[in-house]
């Protein structure tokens, strides 16, 4: 208890094979409460799947992931969503046709505190909550500056602020973890330092623990504190950014020099 | 002469319309008076225009058939749209679930003013037992993790047949005390006074809305998480295997008063245009309470995204089946009016060509538009019944026929012109989703640095 009482995600062991192929295997990854950690490497090594597995779009094939000390192997995406793991997509997956506000009131929906009949009788109850959550769901936007935006509808944004969006809506989840997955993907250089600001600023002002995708090297270099390299779903090296600029075999992954390559 | 009569049906369809224009609108108002009063007038205006005054009536016999077909027809694509338009699942089981509620409903008031209360006492405890197994089951399983969809199907199944059983033996104690009561078809006792009709006849839509929604129930849980083509074909199925219970209703099923594909006559014709009104009005109000509720935005957002419906904490199957249990719910509330107004029932009206009624509907109106729905169901009758049928048979005997070449080509056109429907998602007065203003004065405890800033 002692030693675990600071770690928030404990994954050993953990693999997926499709069919024949093995998309992660034998991958470990631990996080402490409020690390700001990275996880890179080529396309194709199997990033991602390792965000589908945490929170349980695919079920691991083995191992292990424990959330606060409790597995969470074989729970629904949504019940995963509402221990407090949150995330964001690697290509925007806005609810595309609603406004803003409502993108982010739809991730207050499990923390509503009226019911179903409530919500079809519209009664006292419901106004009063409906009431506190829009303007919970404002104040979030606020944060994020977009509150002006909010009756817009969400495909209508530009793309930097549709990652706002985003991010915003996975926080409104009120998660412990968020993973992003490649939030600077297809951004311009300024929006890129926006948003390393914009990593930083939540992580610290809502206590997280954050755990990011990016091939963006000059964000996972600048923010990241510990970074896990992976290559054909397996781990190849751990370390601090300065470690891992230096490692050789992240070196041969990503340029692929050298004929020791094939693992 | 024709083009008199013409004019006269461009001037009803308009005077429609309007009129559900005028009704949306004044449900919108703030003042809760205001909306009371404007309902009360809305259905005194269309009660004025039915009743004879001498021998004239402003909507004659035949307006006021294809007046109550809207309405039923309106209850019941509203239901479709709500799990269509609204919940993105592909859908033809509505008119299944429609043909359920008429049937339903038709058999417990046939079988009350012939004498026989079992019909109102089983399908009455049936659909209150029913609710409570589902319920009792869904809490239990409940507790555990990663149960398979077939197990819990299965576990609902049993309790919903146990309640049936129940319910059909509490029907044949309770029978006897009823008879006596309830008279015979030619001389009618206590029950069977023209209030005690129209108890009964409330309680029977309501109850066969229950048991279309718990058949929906028990259907869709296992074939809604199949995705959604082969959910729509799935629902085919349903809406065909229905129909050919309804043309055997008398040698496999044990309702000979059904009769089969013969049909069932002699259902009393009960549906009065403050019914009508009443249950139509009860469904639009309630569905669109639930769609701008926390439940109806977690319901879209699994149109728009699966995926990220479930990552923000959805429950995805939840939300798909809630839509589906309520939009069938009006369908089979929808079904026990048109029932109770035609009189008459013929599986012929539910097969599978008519289910495609509802979809054609709902995607002529807006997916996803309440009020493009309403607007629709009541165009599409008028449009359909009214002016095309009575219009082509004054050009000749054979001339009927040809509706069902004009209508296909308007709705091609249409889909050509307006491929998101008539109107697309707007929504009128009532229905339309208030913009939420700003926030007026900042919270106390607002940060001094946003992330804007920074």
């Amino acid at each position: 208890m002692m030693t675990t009482i600071s770690t928030i995600l404990d994954i050993k062991d953990l693999t997926k094979f499709f069919g024949g192929l093995g998309a992660v295997r034998n991958f470990d990854l631990t996080l402490k409460k409020g690390d700001l950690n990275g996880l890179i490497g080529p396309n194709g090594a199997g990033k991602t799947t390792v965000f589908n597995l945490i929170t349980g779009i695919y079920e691991p094939t083995a191992g292990e992931i424990l959330f606060d000390n409790t597995s969470i192997v074989g729970l629904q995406p949504f019940e995963i969503t509402r221990l407090g793991i949150a995330r964001t997509f690697q290509n925007i997956r806005l609810f595309s046709n609603l406004t803003v506000l409502d993108n982010v009131r739809i991730a207050y929906h499990p923390h509503t505190r009226y019911g179903l009949a409530d919500g079809i009788f519209h009664n006292q109850k419901f106004h009063v909550h409906e009431k506190e959550l829009t303007e919970k769901a404002q104040e979030f936007l606020a944060i994020f500056g977009l509150e002006h935006l909010q009756n817009e509808i969400a495909k209508n944004l530009p793309y930097g602020q549709q990652r706002r969006v985003e991010i915003a809506r996975a926080l409104a989840c009120e998660p412990r973890l968020l993973l992003l997955d490649e939030p600077a993907a297809g951004m311009n250089p300024r929006e890129i330092l926006e948003l390393m600001d914009l990593i930083h600023f939540i992580h610290d002002r809502f206590d997280l623990t954050i755990l990011l995708i990016e091939h963006q090297m000059r964000v996972v270099m600048g923010i990241c504190k510990y970074i896990t390299v992976m290559d054909f779903g397996q781990v190849i090296a751990r370390g601090t950014p300065k470690e891992i600029q230096e490692n050789e075999r992240v070196i041969e992954a990503y340029l692929g020099k050298g004929a020791g390559h094939a693992a | 002469m024709e083009l008199g009569f013409l004019l006269g049906s461009v001037v009803k369809i308009i005077a429609i319309l309007a009129y559900l224009y005028g009704l949306l609108w004044v449900l919108g108002r703030p003042n809760r008076w205001v909306r009371l009063i404007g309902m009360i007038v809305a259905f005194g205006v269309i009660q004025l225009a039915l009743t004879s005054f001498g021998g004239f009536q402003i909507l004659t016999n035949f307006d006021s058939g294809l007046l109550f077909q809207a309405c039923a027809m309106t209850m019941v694509a509203l239901g479709l749209n709500l799990i269509y338009g609204f919940n993105g699942q592909f859908s033809l089981g509505q008119w299944g679930f429609y043909g359920i509620g008429a049937y339903a409903a038709a058999d417990i008031t046939y079988r009350w003013i012939n004498g026989d209360a079992r019909g109102l006492l089983v399908v009455g405890f049936g659909t209150i037992l029913g609710g409570l197994a589902l319920i009792l089951v869904g809490r239990w399983l409940g507790r555990f993790r990663g149960v398979p969809v077939l197990s819990s199907f299965t576990l609902y199944l049993i309790g919903a047949i146990v309640a049936g059983i129940v319910a059909v033996f509490i029907g044949n104690a309770l029978n006897p005390l009823f008879e006596p009561l309830l008279g015979t078809n030619t001389n009618p006792g206590v029950l069977n006074s023209p209030l005690a009709l129209q108890v009964v006849f409330f309680l029977a839509v309501v109850f066969a809305g229950i048991f279309a929604a718990e058949v929906s129930f028990l259907f869709g849980l296992p074939v809604l998480t199949l995705g959604s083509d082969y959910f729509g074909i799935a629902t085919l199925g349903f809406t065909i295997v229905v129909n050919v219970l309804m043309i055997n209703s008398d040698t496999i099923l044990p309702f000979p008063e059904m009769k089969g594909g013969r049909g069932m006559v002699g259902i009393p014709k009960l549906t009065t245009w403050f019914w009508a009104f009443f249950f139509m009005m009860a469904v639009i109000i309630i569905m669109r309470n639930l769609i701008q509720s926390s439940t109806g935005r977690a319901i879209i957002s699994v149109r728009e995204d699966e995926v990220a419906a479930k990552a923000m904490g959805i429950d995805v199957a939840g939300s798909k089946l809630l839509a589906f249990v309520v939009g069938s719910f009006f369908a089979g509330i929808g079904g026990a009016v048109y029932a109770h107004f035609i009189g008459f029932l013929s599986p012929g009206t539910f097969g599978f060509l008519q289910s495609f009624n509802p979809l054609i509907i709902v995607v002529f109106g807006g997916l996803g538009s309440m009020t493009g729905t309403i607007a629709a169901s009541f165009g599409w009758i008028f449009f359909l019944e009214g002016l095309l049928r009575v219009l082509l048979s004054q050009m000749g005997t054979e001339a009927p026929t040809w509706r069902f070449v004009l209508y296909p080509i308007t709705l091609l056109l249409l889909m050509l012109i307006r491929p998101q429907g008539l109107l697309g998602n707007l929504e009128w007065g009532f229905l339309k989703q208030k913009d939420v203003l700003p926030r007026e004065k900042p919270l106390a405890d607002k940060p001094e640095m946003t992330a804007s800033e920074v």
